[in-house]
């Protein structure tokens, strides 16, 4: 019992907990009825088409988006209390490419917070930041403009800034999608890796690219399929994607493959 | 140089000075941010103030003050409020700025002589009140942006990561909008309502050819902007031409001329590395 009671905010079992969250944009459900449960150390996978609300999930645990419905928990407290703990990939669309600013600057954001207002970047924060760069392996280029680096590149920059904040939790929005396979093998090697001290949730629409490397799948079409493991019954994926996806395992366990049209 | 002597010259390049800080620090911002449509709104729409000051019979400058800062805060709440894309509560309010000026006007008594000088800037009749007003709007603005330099930057490159992290986006866009309300109300002193977009982002947008880094934007484009105001003045005292029309003109020029310049260069290194594939 005295360790139940111990537990310190980082040592919670449950990292994120919603409880029959409903999100809606004007009239329109995004989110239907979703309880989820994220335990400590998972690495979870969430696939689902265009605009069945993966990114709008993210940002529920962000607290960026208000659930009309239902609550959510991060580490055992409302999100906004639990950012700093948070580390975020968003969509890589979103951001300017002619915007001057430098990879080791981008990666400095990643300090940032409403208790640092007003405060200098110190010293340990741009020796965090040159740890970060090191570790996706891209200290080369922390003076070049993050306009002019390849997708795999500016990739690995905002996958350094998410880092730098030393996060419990990793929130990746379609982070490998639309990279090289080289970097994408190289960068699912690291999430691995950081696995061992950090939670991650991955949403994504490909498929076959998550499955292989995730250890538990929920499916996400505005309703979540999730059965806290990887394999996903066909119902769940027919579900999800509203058509008929067969499932293949070639020999090796628990992989799941979209049928190539 | 004897004309240097004259207190409107005096004036007339200290403002260009004073004014030329603000334009090289907010103007970036505006630039960086893509918000020069927006900027040309609340500038227009300043005018509905400087009516209301000639028709009240108060000073003009005060007008557009009293109406820049309201005009900022309310192009964002009417796309908002009523679904609409930013670019449309923008265009309204632009025009509906400049009808309620022209109005004011119509209502006020007798001619309004210097109005003209309010649409297209006359740097040669700033007064030393006007000067200390610059200067304290000024230092308003570098101390904020010396406060919020990071928030500022994180916000203006990744607004969504930001607001992830905790930082209160909402406030400080709010404060940056302030701040550009404050910059073009000294503008309109100089180049005028109309021509207050062009030296917000004809300076950074010289600034942005040579740097990547915010910073060092903010600072050439500062540079630019005073030589570009003091170079301005001195051909307009020189052939007798209107000031603000005559410092934005230069400034065309000058980007004309960089732009070539740019053009030159990477067309050199293009060269240069060809070059060294074939050998």
């Amino acid at each position: 019992m005295r360790t139940a009671r111990k537990q310190p905010l980082d040592g919670h079992y449950e990292v994120v907990a919603l409880r029959n969250v409903w999100v809606e944009q004007g009239d329109m459900p995004i989110l239907e009825d979703i309880s989820l449960t994220i335990k400590k150390g998972d690495f979870l996978g969430v696939i689902g088409p265009n605009g069945g609300g993966k990114s709008t999930l993210l940002k529920v645990i962000l607290g960026l988006v208000e659930p009309v419905q239902g609550e959510v928990k991060v580490w055992g407290k409302p999100p906004e209390e639990s950012a700093h703990l948070i580390g975020y990939v968003p969509q890589h669309s979103l951001f300017d490419p002619d915007f001057p600013i430098t990879v080791e600057d981008v990666v400095l954001m990643g300090r940032l917070s409403r208790h640092r207002l007003l405060r200098r970047f110190s010293a340990e924060d741009r020796r965090k930041a040159l740890d970060a760069l090191d570790m996706v392996g891209i200290t080369d280029l922390r003076n070049r403009p993050v306009g002019h680096l390849s997708g795999g590149e500016q990739q690995r920059t905002f996958i350094a800034r998410a880092l730098v904040r030393n996060p419990s939790l990793l929130l990746l929005d379609e982070a490998l999608s639309s990279i090289d396979p080289a970097t994408q093998t190289e960068l699912y090697d690291l999430l691995s890796q950081l696995n061992k001290h950090i939670t991650i949730v991955m949403v994504s629409h490909d498929l076959s690219a998550i499955s292989t490397h995730v250890d538990k799948v929920a499916c996400l079409n505005r309703r979540l399929y999730y059965h806290g493991s990887k394999e996903i019954p066909p119902e769940g994926i027919e579900a999800t994607y509203g058509c008929p996806v067969q499932l293949l395992a070639h020999g090796i366990p628990h992989r799941v493959l979209r049928r190539h049209q | 140089m004897s004309v240097l002597q004259y207190d409107f010259m005096q004036h007339a390049l200290a403002a260009g000075l004073l004014v030329s800080i603000a334009c090289g620090i907010v103007g970036t911002y505006v630039v960086v941010r893509r918000m020069v449509f927006i900027s040309g709104g609340i500038s227009h729409a300043t005018f509905g103030g400087i009516g209301l000051a000639y028709f009240l019979g108060f000073n003009p400058i005060a007008g557009a003050m009293i109406f820049a800062i309201p005009a900022a805060l309310a192009t964002g709440m009417l796309s908002r409020q009523m679904h609409l894309s930013e670019d449309t509560g923008i265009g309204i309010l632009w025009a509906t700025g400049m009808a309620l000026g022209v109005v004011f006007v119509g209502l006020s008594e007798g001619y309004a002589p210097d109005l003209f000088s309010y649409l297209f800037g006359n740097i040669l009749t700033v007064k030393s009140s006007e000067l200390l007003l610059m200067l304290v709007l000024d230092m308003v603005i570098i101390i904020t942006v010396l406060a919020f330099y990071k928030e500022f930057a994180a916000i203006s490159f990744d607004e969504e990561f930001s607001r992830a992290e905790g930082i209160p986006t909402g406030a400080l866009n709010m404060v940056l909008l302030g701040l550009i309300a404050l910059t073009i109300v000294m503008v309109i002193r100089v180049v005028g309502i109309v021509l207050v977009i062009a030296l917000l982002s004809i300076p950074p947008a010289i600034a942005r050819q040579y740097t990547h880094r915010l910073r060092t934007m903010m600072l050439l484009a500062a540079g630019v902007s005073a030589l570009l105001a003091t170079g301005g003045v001195a051909l307009s005292y020189l052939m007798d031409l209107s000031s603000g029309a005559t410092i934005i003109l230069l400034g065309g020029v000058v980007l004309l001329l960089v732009m070539l310049e740019r053009r030159g260069t990477r067309h050199r290194t293009t060269l240069r590395t060809d070059a060294t594939a074939s050998e």
